[in-house]
């Protein structure tokens, strides 16, 4: 199968390591079995969610098509990053009404756990990470793309995909405090325009997770740890974060 | 004034923000707990869903079998336009009955209509006998909340208002003794009023009946002891058949306030036997809002307020910051749909996180909703929209983007407190701006694709 690697824009210029290790855990699967043959298009910018997301979305649209076309070619499209793929997966049908058929690009985009665990089927990604780590739940993953369970629904215990890869690591532990899977208040537009909000929501998961113990804070967006990341570095918090492919990938923590 | 200068201004106090954070979020909690004692709990919200869409979709029809059977039982039926016509129409009914003080339930439409200071300034007192719209009455202010109206006030400052309006001990915060006081000065109105005006939660078209939910009995004593009983409902309140009760009464407590049902739920069958009553039908907006494909489903709303108490937006700067009749997640779509340019900031006082939707008893899509409400509101001639057609420009070719972030990145190396300082400012006044990584994705990978694979 020829899978397209998805990189955020923002991941691309500023978290290259992120879109890294998940190329790398992507080709690894080569290695136990899989017919995968990936690649990372380099014409690809950006799915169009910051200016879908702010309402503009005369200027989102040239962006979403562009990024189909660039995608097209591909079996299936992965990316590490929950609220990217929920933009395309679930969105782009808002944004380009009647112009996604049944076999569009944009309903073979994955969230990479989730390619991992539903698509590969993949057991476990074998690893050593000797950490507590907290998951950050992040909001697109888990009500849109439902990658775990909701704390609002009532529904059968559907699996976590992402605690399940990580729970498979050797050593890692995972922690989990209180309002397991509130907002973390990042929020695209919203941390800047509703900033005092943003930040009352941010220190509050940051210190949920302080308090149960979580050495490394990890999730499937970069875009909710680089504002829970930029809180605990100005408050002086004892917590890293890492992306949780880089965590799968088999990176360790950096110096702090 | 916007919403994120208000919210900045509730922020202001964060012991007083998170304490309301975690009155609501106990709330919220409730509801968890009493909708996981339903095993069908997600059946239900579909199908109430589902009893809604329909509703709606024949919402006409409806209407009209509700009135044939509401004048059937003995009621009197009226249709109000807008919130004058409605306001209007109560005034006339009270005027010609002679009557000077009224006793009122909760009614959400009413307060949407601005019917007590209409009825004020015709010489009419109308006295609110919910518990915590008596508070908010007795302070001259709006509810900060749909069904918990005084949710923003600690049981001390009820204790002092009560100790200046109502002659209890000063200093007294105890709840109990605090209700005792506020039902004992509520009696004597009760008794005094000559006409009661009552909301409605549910209006039954196959037989004309009123359904109304509290927990305090008040909306009881309201239309039972004076001769005149007034029932305002939106139209959207109408539902088809009495069985569709059954379905939004086991969601509605347990939505609202974890409770497995109001500990009144009275329905009305036409007017008492030597008394009046009189149905007000409003519009005011639903119509159109009715018309509307996108938004449609906004009309669903039962509202019981869980979208609120689930909000982390709403929990952390309080009903007030919303400025609009009817504050949060639903708020945050009809106030905007009747009034974009008063409520323009509203749809982006969410961070999309769609805990509301999850919540919410009757599936309103109420994160979509807001998404869309943004492209609506967004003014295409300000500075806004014209940075954002300049990130576009920047984002819709690899080589504009790859140029744009190597310069960010060089900034943010060589300059970083001009970054925080300038446009970032938002972002930098309380977070540190993230370590910029020497090369882009872009370029790693094509220098990793010239070397042969390894990074």
């Amino acid at each position: 199968m020829r899978v397209g690697l998805f990189v955020p824009c923002y991941v691309d210029q500023m978290f290259p390591d992120v879109a890294m290790a998940a190329l790398e855990i992507l080709e690894r699967q080569a290695g136990v079995g899989v017919e995968i043959e990936v690649e990372a298009p380099s014409g690809q910018t950006c799915c169009g969610q910051p200016l879908y997301n702010a309402g503009q979305w005369e200027a989102a649209r040239p962006l979403a098509r562009r990024h189909l076309r660039v995608f097209e070619h591909c079996d299936y499209v992965v990316s590490p990053s929950g609220s990217c793929v929920a933009m395309v997966r679930h969105h782009y049908d808002k944004l380009l009404p009647d112009e996604l058929g049944p076999q569009s690009v944009a309903r073979r985009t994955y969230e990479l756990c989730e390619f991992l665990t539903d698509v590969l089927q993949v057991e476990r990604v074998a690893g050593a990470f000797p950490h507590r780590v907290g998951l950050h739940a992040s909001c697109h993953s888990l009500r849109t793309l439902r990658l775990a369970p909701a704390s609002e629904r009532r529904t059968p215990p559907e699996q976590d995909r992402v605690a399940r890869l990580l729970r498979g690591i050797d050593g890692l532990q995972l922690v989990e405090g209180a309002r397991a899977d509130e907002c973390c208040g990042f929020g695209g537009v919203f941390a800047v325009e509703e900033e005092a909000v943003s930040v009352a929501m941010g220190r509050d998961r940051v210190a949920a997770h302080e308090s149960a113990g979580a050495e490394i804070l990890t999730s499937v967006d970069m875009s909710c740890l680089a504002h829970l990341d930029g809180l605990i570095r100005r408050d002086g918090g004892p917590i890293q974060v890492m992306h949780v492919a880089q965590i799968l990938a088999g990176r360790s923590p950096g110096p702090r | 004034m916007t919403h994120p200068q208000r919210a900045a201004e509730f922020l202001r106090d964060p012991a007083r923000a998170a304490w309301h954070d975690g009155a609501l979020w106990f709330i919220r909690e409730k509801r968890d707990a009493a909708s996981l004692q339903v095993e069908e709990w997600e059946e239900l919200r579909a199908l109430a869903a589902a009893i809604k869409a329909h509703t709606l979709d024949g919402l006409a029809g409806y209407l009209e079998q509700f009135e044939r059977n509401a004048r059937a039982l003995g009621a009197a039926v009226h249709w109000a336009r807008d919130a004058r016509e409605h306001n209007e129409i109560v005034h006339g009914l009270l005027r010609e009955a002679g009557v000077t003080r009224v006793v009122k339930s909760k009614s959400m439409l009413t307060e949407e209509c601005g019917l007590n200071p209409f009825l004020a300034r015709h010489g009419i007192e109308v006295t609110d006998t919910d518990l915590g719209e008596r508070i908010v009455q007795l302070r001259g202010e709006p509810p900060s909340h749909i069904v918990l109206p005084a949710i923003h006030l600690k049981k001390e400052e009820v204790g002092e208002l009560f100790a200046e309006r109502l002659g209890t001990e000063p200093g007294l915060s105890d709840p109990t003794r605090l209700t005792e006081a506020a039902r004992h000065s509520l009696r004597e109105r009760f008794l005094a009023a000559q006409a009661g005006i009552t909301g409605v939660n549910f209006a039954v078209a196959e037989t004309g009946g009123i359904t109304v939910c509290t927990n305090e009995g008040n909306a009881d004593l309201g239309a039972s002891l004076p001769p005149l009983h007034i029932a305002c409902m939106g139209i959207e309140k109408v539902i088809p058949r009495v069985a569709d009760l059954g379905v939004f009464l086991r969601l509605l407590a347990r939505s609202a306030t974890g409770q497995a049902i109001t500990a009144y739920t009275s329905h009305f069958q036409g007017p008492r036997p030597d008394g009046a009553l009189h149905i007000v039908l409003v519009d005011n907006g639903r119509s159109t809002i009715a018309a509307d494909r996108t938004h449609a489903r906004s009309l669903a709303c039962i509202r019981c307020g869980a979208c609120m108490n689930t909000c982390p937006v709403y929990r952390r700067t309080g009903g007030y910051s919303y400025a609009a009749t009817i504050p949060g997640p639903i708020g945050s779509i009809l106030e905007p749909l009747r009034d974009p340019e008063r409520h323009g900031s509203l749809p982006f006082a969410c961070s999309l996180c769609g805990s509301c939707r999850d919540v919410c008893p009757v599936k309103i899509d109420l994160d979509d909703q807001l998404l869309a409400l943004r492209a609506t509101v967004a003014d295409p001639r300000s500075a806004k929209t014209r940075a954002m057609r300049g990130l576009a420009w920047v984002l819709s070719d690899p080589v504009r983007l790859e140029r744009a972030g190597a310069l960010g990145r060089s900034l943010l190396r060589l300059l970083p407190g001009v970054v925080a300082q300038g446009r970032f400012n938002a972002w930098a006044r309380n977070r540190d701006l993230p370590d910029p990584p020497p090369k882009s994705f872009r370029q790693l990978h094509a220098e990793r694709q010239r070397t042969g694979g390894a990074p």
